[in-house]
């Protein structure tokens, strides 16, 4: 109960914080966050809630950004109608978040058509910076090619020989398998077997891994997200699966590591961002956000920061309304939190180093180990024309 | 696929047959008894995971927190069955799926402002938080208690329905009320007794389930579906259905899963076709 108030009190707070950002003296840019706040990816949208105003705030310029929150519930055609309201009737100058790749498909078109700016700061599908690019549309989280490939490679030449694969059965399961096999077997490793799992139905994961296990695979290498990535990780642990887990680093994001316990030792993950990254950048941000939240910040909060950071750079470089930040967002690069950043003209996809790290005990819970970090990677342009 | 694999997915198929079981039961019974469609009981599962978790987190004690929570669930559902259930019993079966059916959002989002919606942990118990070997095999503690406890619970019920008198007159309420009552048993005591004795349950699974699959604010919603298609499977208001229900959709899932990895999802819903075309009063249907 005591974790009630708390929430209650953070709700107000938070509450009270937007109202005073909404009605600014002479706000000069109109923001459209299009975020889920309800549903399975409540946790995320929240997450890049918070990292997107802490940057506008670190900056002392939440006067000259108004902003409008839109839930999505990650459902397309919600996706799409917020979309819609946003542009048609809030005349929006910019719109930030999308988490769901489908609701990123659903809103690809309209956004286009639209002209209206799109900073994508979680949705990682492949096609929104591929076939489906647009100058409208600019990512500054990642794609899912972009995580799974380089940790294909580095596996392969880190002695593994054999995988077993497991994914959602959706959009982003797929996309990030299939990069992963793919860069895998170019550098020579082999696939020895892969399920895809009923995408949200999936509770009990015993019948898959005991599977993967039985294929006598060197590792098993997975993509699970949120609940389904704490359900897999206790389930590996309770089984005592000798095979060594591997995964795109979602799975044992430090938004959630905790309720993964010790089950979670060990686990090995490639990701853009982790909270214990050795830069001054990286500790500025984790002081301030621990100082605001009192909980390490995760790769979502750093999606939420670098797309302030992201519009912020592009209303200097460019201007405050629509046409401008359009033109000038694929062209921004800074520093931030994770590293040197920039944004690909060819795809709009941003360019960012990716960490390999294992999941440790530390002195106050789980942490981040960096193993190894693969600078500047960039995905091929692959069919995108602007 | 050796003799292993078959053990092992034997029992990954029991232990999710017992904790539907334990939803099921509940939900059957009370419509059996009541002819009262509670769709919220799955949203008392969730509460059930997120008490269990709460005094697990308050107390270091798991056993309390298994012993707490589903007495905290059977005590929210008395609540529930005095403010809202009791008064919609004459309001029509429509009536009441629809308020149980806002009753379950009204929860999620209590649930959501509560605990957040980050999901919450548990973890299993010091003495069954090991793997086991037996024949060749390994397998979690934790679950083969899941088993032994699903297992006990079914027995003790089919006991107490079918060899003492407590269970007579629930099995002569179940086939027909009026007549019971004239026989002089108090079947609106009954209803209720019955009722929170399903809410308990309930609760009973969901700190079951929490440290195998954590506490999500849409655990409720998930397991809604396969608990419905149980107790439709089984036929509605008797034990044997819901045992015999949960088996098949424990066993056809589970095996679904590893064998026809692409079929698993229809599997289950291909199944409900048949039945409900073949035989739409369920396998083993209670009279009445």
């Amino acid at each position: 109960m005591k974790s009630l108030f708390a929430k209650m009190a953070m709700a107000t707070s938070l509450g009270l914080g937007m109202i005073s950002v909404q009605l600014p003296a002479h706000a000069d840019t109109k923001v459209g966050l299009i975020l889920p706040y309800t549903g399975t990816y409540a946790a995320l949208g929240n997450a890049i809630t918070d990292g997107f105003n802490m940057a506008i705030e670190e900056a002392g310029r939440t006067d000259e950004f108004s902003i409008v929150t839109e839930d999505t519930e990650a459902k397309p055609p919600v996706g799409l109608a917020k979309a819609r309201k946003l542009v048609l009737q809030d005349k929006v100058d910019v719109m930030v978040g999308v988490v769901s790749s489908g609701v990123l498909g659903a809103m690809r078109d309209f956004v286009h058509q639209s002209q209206t700016p799109l900073i994508v700061a979680n949705a990682g599908n492949n096609l929104a910076t591929g076939e489906n690019c647009s100058p409208y549309i600019v990512r500054v989280s990642f794609s899912n090619g972009q995580i799974n490939r380089p940790m294909g490679t580095w596996m392969a030449e880190n002695g593994i020989k054999t995988v077993y694969t497991l994914a959602p059965d959706y959009s982003a399961g797929h996309q990030m398998i299939e990069s992963f096999s793919a860069a895998f077997t170019a550098a020579g490793g082999e696939i020895a077997g892969s399920d895809f799992t009923p995408f949200g139905q999936t509770k009990d994961f015993g019948p898959y891994l005991t599977n993967a296990q039985s294929s006598g695979a060197d590792a098993i290498f997975v993509f699970y997200a949120g609940g389904g990535a704490i359900n897999f990780v206790k389930q590996y642990g309770s089984f005592d699966i000798k095979t060594p887990l591997y995964g795109s680093g979602f799975l044992t994001s430090p938004l959630y590591v905790a309720a993964e316990g010790d089950a979670a030792i060990g686990v090995r993950a490639s990701l853009h961002y982790i909270p214990t990254l050795d830069t001054p950048e990286n500790k500025a941000f984790v002081d301030a956000f621990m100082a605001k939240h009192g909980t390490m910040p995760s790769e979502y909060s750093v999606q939420g920061y670098d797309a302030g950071l992201a519009l912020m750079a592009a209303v200097d470089a460019g201007g405050a309304d629509k046409k401008n930040i359009a033109a000038a967002l694929p062209n921004v690069s800074y520093v931030g939190p994770r590293g040197a950043l920039e944004i690909d003209p060819a795809t709009n996809n941003i360019v960012q180093n990716i960490y390999v790290y294992d999941t440790v005990m530390g002195d106050d819970g789980l942490t981040q180990k960096l193993i190894d970090t693969i600078p500047s990677v960039r995905d091929d342009v692959a069919g995108c024309q602007m | 696929m050796d003799a292993s694999f078959w053990l092992l997915q034997f029992l990954n198929a029991m232990q999710y047959s017992m904790l539907l079981f334990l939803l099921s039961i509940g939900l059957t019974v009370i419509f059996g008894l009541m002819h009262f469609v509670n769709l919220a009981h799955a949203s008392l599962y969730m509460l059930g995971a997120y008490f269990g978790i709460s005094v697990s987190a308050l107390t270091g004690q798991f056993w309390l927190a298994f012993i707490l929570s589903p007495i905290i669930v059977t005590l929210i559902g008395a609540i529930l069955y005095y403010t809202l259930i009791d008064r919609m019993r004459a309001a029509g079966p429509m009536n009441q799926v629809l308020v149980t059916f806002g009753l379950i959002f009204v929860i999620l989002d209590l649930v959501r402002l509560g605990w957040g919606d980050i999901a919450l942990g548990l973890d299993a118990p010091d003495a069954l938080a090991h793997t086991v070997s037996f024949w060749g095999i390994s397998y979690p503690a934790y679950r083969l208690f899941i088993i032994a406890l699903g297992l006990t619970i079914m027995i003790s019920m089919w006991v107490v329905l079918a060899r003492t008198q407590i269970g007579a007159m629930i099995r002569a309420s179940v086939e027909n009320a009026d007549m019971a009552a004239s026989l002089g048993i108090h079947v609106g005591r009954l209803f209720f007794v019955v009722f929170c004795f399903g809410c308990a349950l309930a609760g009973l699974a969901g700190v079951a389930a929490a440290p195998i699959f954590s506490a999500t604010t849409t655990m409720g919603i998930t397991i809604l579906i396969p608990t419905l298609i149980v107790v439709v499977i089984g036929g509605l208001g008797s034990l044997e259905g819901a045992i015999a229900g949960s088996l098949i959709i424990g066993f056809l899932e589970t095996f679904g899963a590893v064998l026809l990895p692409s079929l698993s999802a229809v599997l289950t819903y291909i199944l409900l076709a048949v039945i409900l075309v073949l035989r739409p009063q369920g396998l083993i249907p209670a009279r009445g």
